[in-house]
């Protein structure tokens, strides 16, 4: 009954989903067998969905890119222990959202699992032509993700999150190529406490410190991020 | 002698040139000014002495912050503080911004300071021996409050250090982190790392006055701990408030083959010669800057205990005890 409910870009993707399904085989040929049926069963259900399971791909993207205008975001490459913890989250409640608490309800805790370690399997966000040009606005972003704003005791957002932001396992997710409405949401959130799971209010407390106009500006920014100024 | 004042006192009111009155008077009116400006003055002073070290960071905080254009760094005396000695003098100071760069060769050995600085294992590879950059223990490319910064230490030297009996330059300081704290080995003088070090550190201190004590400089130094400092009580501070970015063994996990966190002991740690492996400097660092973005959250003694704690466990060798 829920199938019928799903979006046809959903089944689009499935039905090509030739190419991740041989990829998964090669990688299940070349290690321990255990962790990669996990992902294959991820793989499957991330794309079919299931009872009650909106299938991930609908809104996350055929390869886990997100979709940039409706601020869902990316999930390729982010570290397997962070996503699972959402899921978990989602699930009981620590982290909020209309969309995301049913699917993760309906998930079982395996299932959690398959999922979170398919697509930390899948590529991250790679340096796309689409840089755009600099901006007052963006130069404050790129100067809040690469050295913070210490007035404020607002750390470099790569401090924590990696070089070039692109996420250090196990807690700290990629922020790069991250939509901009979906980043701009969750520093929100974590400053109104509609999302409060991250560990020792790290988040929070930075969020806590942050303007309106310095949330825009590094949202936008690691949207699409440039590097050209880390290393002069 | 009172007679002989009183008759005065006649005498001169009945000459009527001057009346001795006004001596009283205006001796009064004297004493009445100077008790209106020196009460005030006494009451601010006392003021400005019992501010919290926290209220010094943000002093520089608020300037720092209007501090983005082309304005020169700002300096601004204030009373010296009760407890230091009578010739220090604690000065405000905020470093230039980085945007305001000079080009050309100097601007050039700065920006390579600073990089050398914020990415010690790429730039100054061949006198590292550890998984450590300048940046881990000197926040913010150095440029943080209470975390050491480099503009407050720049002109203190030359200094006479106890750790090796002798007055230092601050390029002999600099080659001190890279055998202790980096574990490696000390750039010759004269090499470009050294030069481009102390161009940046120049840099930053530029119209600091020198000789004189920085508000902000080291670590804010604690107060005795009230119970001694304690492994146990600090292993459980670790697990709760250091362990997410540092890891369960102080070792956290590599990212393309370079510590995102800075390992706390073990191989790729400062070594046993390091000021961090003093108690003080590490609980001190600790309570005024971690966890990152929430420095001063931790208790004076929960910072002497997972100081305690972090150095407890083995790290590389004093390089000095293995030559003697």
């Amino acid at each position: 009954m829920r199938t019928n409910s799903i979006n046809p870009r959903c089944l689009h993707p499935a039905s090509r989903a030739g190419l991740p399904a041989i990829v998964l085989i090669a990688w299940a040929s070349l290690g321990p067998g255990a962790a990669h049926a996990d992902r294959l069963a991820g793989a499957a259900l991330t794309q079919q969905g299931g009872p009650g399971i909106t299938a991930c791909v609908a809104c996350h993207g055929a390869r886990g890119e997100g979709q940039a205008a409706a601020g869902f975001p990316r999930l390729a490459g982010q570290p397997k222990a962070y996503l699972f913890k959402q899921l978990q989250d989602f699930s009981n409640g620590k982290r909020k959202n209309p969309q995301m608490e049913p699917v993760a309800r309906a998930l079982s805790e395996q299932q959690r699992g398959d999922a979170a370690d398919y697509y930390a399997s899948l590529p991250g966000w790679k340096a796309d032509a689409k840089t755009a040009a600099s901006s007052p606005k963006l130069l404050l972003g790129s100067r809040l993700a690469i050295r913070g704003n210490w007035n404020k005791e607002i750390p470099a957002c790569f401090a924590c999150h990696g070089p070039k932001g692109g996420g250090t396992p196990p807690h700290f997710p990629a922020l790069t190529g991250q939509p901009s409405a979906y980043t701009r949401a969750q520093l929100k959130a974590w400053q109104s406490g509609t999302r409060s799971n991250d560990p020792q209010g790290l988040m929070k407390a930075v969020a806590d410190k942050m303007t309106d106009a310095e949330i825009d500006a590094i949202s936008l920014y690691l949207e699409h991020p440039s590097f050209s100024g880390r290393r002069e | 002698m009172p007679n002989r004042l009183r008759n005065w006192f006649e005498n001169q009111k009945q000459t009527q040139t001057f009346h001795p009155s006004w001596i009283l008077l205006v001796v009064a009116a004297t004493l009445i000014i100077a008790g209106i400006i020196w009460v005030p003055a006494e009451v601010i002073s006392k003021a400005e002495h019992d501010r919290p070290p926290a209220a010094d960071a943000e002093t520089i905080s608020g300037k720092d912050a209007a501090h983005t254009g082309n304005t020169p760094p700002t300096l601004e005396p204030r009373p010296p503080p009760t407890q230091s000695g009578p010739k220090t003098i604690q000065v405000d100071f905020s470093p230039p911004d980085v945007d305001d760069l000079p080009n050309g060769a100097f601007g050039e050995v700065v920006r390579l300071g600073r990089n050398i600085f914020n990415d010690t294992q790429t730039y100054a590879r061949a006198y590292v021996g550890n998984g450590l950059n300048c940046v881990n223990c000197h926040l913010d490319e150095g440029r943080k409050a209470n975390s050491a910064p480099l503009w407050a230490a720049y002109g203190m030297f030359p200094a006479y250090r106890e750790k090796n009996r002798r007055v230092n330059s601050y390029e002999d300081r600099l080659t001190g982190c890279f055998r202790f704290s980096m574990n490696g080995k000390a750039p010759p003088p004269g090499s470009k790392e050294l030069i481009a070090l102390m161009s940046y550190s120049y840099w930053l201190s530029r119209g600091a006055p020198v000789g004189a004590e920085l508000a902000g400089r080291g670590y804010p130094k604690l107060a005795a701990p009230q119970q001694p400092p304690d492994e146990a009580r600090g292993k459980r501070v670790f697990e709760v408030n250091c362990a997410i970015c540092h890891g369960a063994d102080g070792q956290e996990t590599q990212v393309s083959g370079r510590y995102v966190f800075p390992p706390l002991w073990g191989k790729d740690s400062f070594n046993a010669g390091a000021g961090m492996t003093q108690i003080h400097n590490a609980a001190a660092f600790i309570r005024a800057n971690m966890p990152l973005g929430q420095g001063n959250t931790l208790t004076e003694q929960e910072a002497w205990d997972v100081a305690k704690y972090m150095n407890s466990h083995a790290r590389p060798a004093d390089p000095r005890v293995i030559q003697s």
